[in-house]
């Protein structure tokens, strides 16, 4: 922090804005928007793998298989998101600590669930108790990134389902009759042309996932929402050093701008991803590229 | 002998363990002067003190977590943290489901604060206050229309906006809003008194840092400290205890 901020009270105009925007909390928020790049990050990659395998699960011959992956993307696409969003990480973290108190603690007989008190031994609490502020923070982060992910998977799962039954018939029987296996089929001529037709509804869940990312605050993650309420809300000169008004509108403001640049970026990439996907393909979009390409 | 010294090293090594123990101290951080996150990023104001000074006392270690408020009691019996040291009042639904230590903080009247221009019939009318406060089930038995937010500052800032004739909720809360406010925002009606003295929630199996905490308080109160730290955060209060 600059030296003129040590007393905010004498510091004006712009040297007052300079402390202001450089306090603890402003680096905090400034910091929570890579917390939700983070979580983007993260999420994304681990719902297309969740997609592809209930995809893949639920075209399996094998029944049980089958049942697994149709028990999967209905469930989770029936239930209200929040539910699962909220559900997730309390189940997580409960069934984590349960196991590590059966591991670590066998000589704790007493019940873990105690009326309305869930308690486990010192040694079974996840993080432990002594862990730095940070191990909480980040623990909280990937249990509410898992959930993320199991409820964004199914709906992948569905679209990618979707689009390895719309690839059109024919190119299979053709590869089967130039004498490819299965295998060969599927990795070769089946899964490239599906992108084409599962990019539509899979650029449309990640502008969804994006939308979804403030639900974190819901989690007790400390992103941009929370940041933007509690650096905005009224402060009074008694307890704050850079007292203001309700500047909430201004805070929300900059995530409106913020949001709106990820959709932009996202949009962009997205529509270069899907004119190269539908190259050569026997699409609509494929035939359209042409025009696609000089927009 | 040698049986004795290891019985003596067995208890001196237990103890260690316990004092090792950190126990975490929940607190919403947005009530001041009770709680509120500082400038500088960290848990401030009357229970921040009067938390770290009953761990000092009570020789624990102690580490502060933020909660929002409407999820602070599921949390606390989930073992997120020990503590609930939000300014929380001692009521009989809370008391089924979690304990309390004894009062820190004497029963406070609650008041109602509405824009300036208002006159004395707004407390029958529209009412904010936060979700799951004494105040808001108040109101909601009142008569009066109740509007509910999850954060102190937004019951506030309902008023401003028009979207409630008032606000209730704790007084020393509401006091600098209003000295502050320019003259925007005076206190309206008679105050009420809602809710018992303000404790320490703490896990009803817990039993054994609920008569630690007891016991720092208990000393708190008889030499004084807890007085003076209430005339500090609370101005022109008279000592309670």
């Amino acid at each position: 922090m600059m030296g003129f901020c040590a007393d905010p009270a004498t510091v004006e105009g712009v040297k007052w804005w300079m402390c202001y925007l450089t306090t603890n909390t402003h680096i905090s928020f400034y910091k929570s928007f890579l917390v939700v790049l983070a979580l983007l990050a993260l999420t994304a990659p681990l719902a297309m793998l969740l997609g592809f395998a209930g995809a893949l699960a639920r075209r399996s011959g094998i029944f049980p298989v089958s049942l697994i992956g149709h028990t999967y993307t209905s469930m989770v696409r029936g239930v209200p998101d929040i539910v699962f969003f909220l559900f997730i990480p309390i189940a997580m973290d409960q069934a984590f600590e349960l196991t590590r108190h059966k591991i670590l603690c066998p000589e704790v007989i007493g019940p873990v669930y105690q009326g309305n008190d869930f308690v486990v031994c010192t040694a079974a609490k996840l993080p432990l108790s002594t862990a730095d502020a940070w191990v909480h923070t980040t623990y909280g982060f990937f249990l509410a990134a898992f959930g993320f992910a199991i409820v964004f998977g199914a709906f992948a799962a569905n679209t990618i389902d979707g689009a390895l039954s719309a690839v059109p018939k024919a190119q299979l029987e053709t590869a089967a009759a130039y004498g490819m296996t299965k295998r060969q089929t599927f990795w070769q001529i089946h899964l490239p042309q599906m992108w084409g037709f599962a990019l539509p509804g899979l650029s449309n869940l990640w502008m969804i996932l994006v939308k979804a990312t403030p639900l974190l605050f819901l989690l007790g993650v400390e992103d941009v929402v929370y940041w933007a309420g509690a650096l905005g809300k009224t402060k009074t000169a008694a307890y704050f050093d850079y007292p203001h008004g309700d500047w909430r509108l201004g805070y929300f403001a900059m995530l409106l701008v913020f949001y709106l640049f990820v959709t932009w970026v996202s949009e962009n990439f997205l529509s270069r991803m899907q004119a190269k996907f539908n190259t050569g393909q026997a699409t609509i979009g494929g035939k359209k590229l042409p025009q696609g390409i000089a927009r | 002998m040698k049986r004795l010294l290891i019985g003596a090293a067995a208890i001196a090594f237990s103890t260690t363990i316990t004092f090792a123990d950190v126990v975490r101290m929940g607190t919403e951080g947005a009530y001041p002067p009770y709680n509120f996150i500082n400038d500088a990023g960290e848990v401030d104001g009357f229970e921040r003190d009067l938390g770290d000074k009953l761990c000092e006392i009570a020789e624990l270690e102690c580490t502060w977590v933020k909660n929002d408020w409407d999820s602070i009691i599921p949390n606390l019996v989930s073992g997120n943290y020990d503590t609930i040291i939000a300014g929380m009042s001692i009521t009989e639904e809370r008391d089924q489901v979690i304990d309390f230590t004894e009062e820190y903080f004497p029963a406070d009247p609650s008041a109602y604060v509405s824009l300036s221009s208002a006159d004395e019939s707004v407390i029958n009318g529209v009412i904010a206050a936060q979700t799951g406060t004494v105040q808001a089930s108040y109101v909601a038995s009142s008569g009066a229309t109740l509007v509910e937010f999850k954060t102190p500052d937004e019951t506030i800032a309902a008023v401003r906006s028009g979207e409630a004739d008032a606000v209730l909720a704790d007084d020393a809360f509401l006091k600098k809003f209003v000295e502050e406010s320019g003259g925007e925002l005076k206190f309206v009606g008679a105050k009420v008194p809602i809710g018992g003295g303000i404790g320490i929630g703490i896990r009803e199996t817990d039993g054994e840092l609920k008569a630690k905490l007891n016991s720092a308080i208990q000393a708190m109160k008889s030499d004084g400290s807890l007085n003076a730290l209430i005339v500090k955060w609370f101005d022109g209060r008279d000592a309670p205890y």
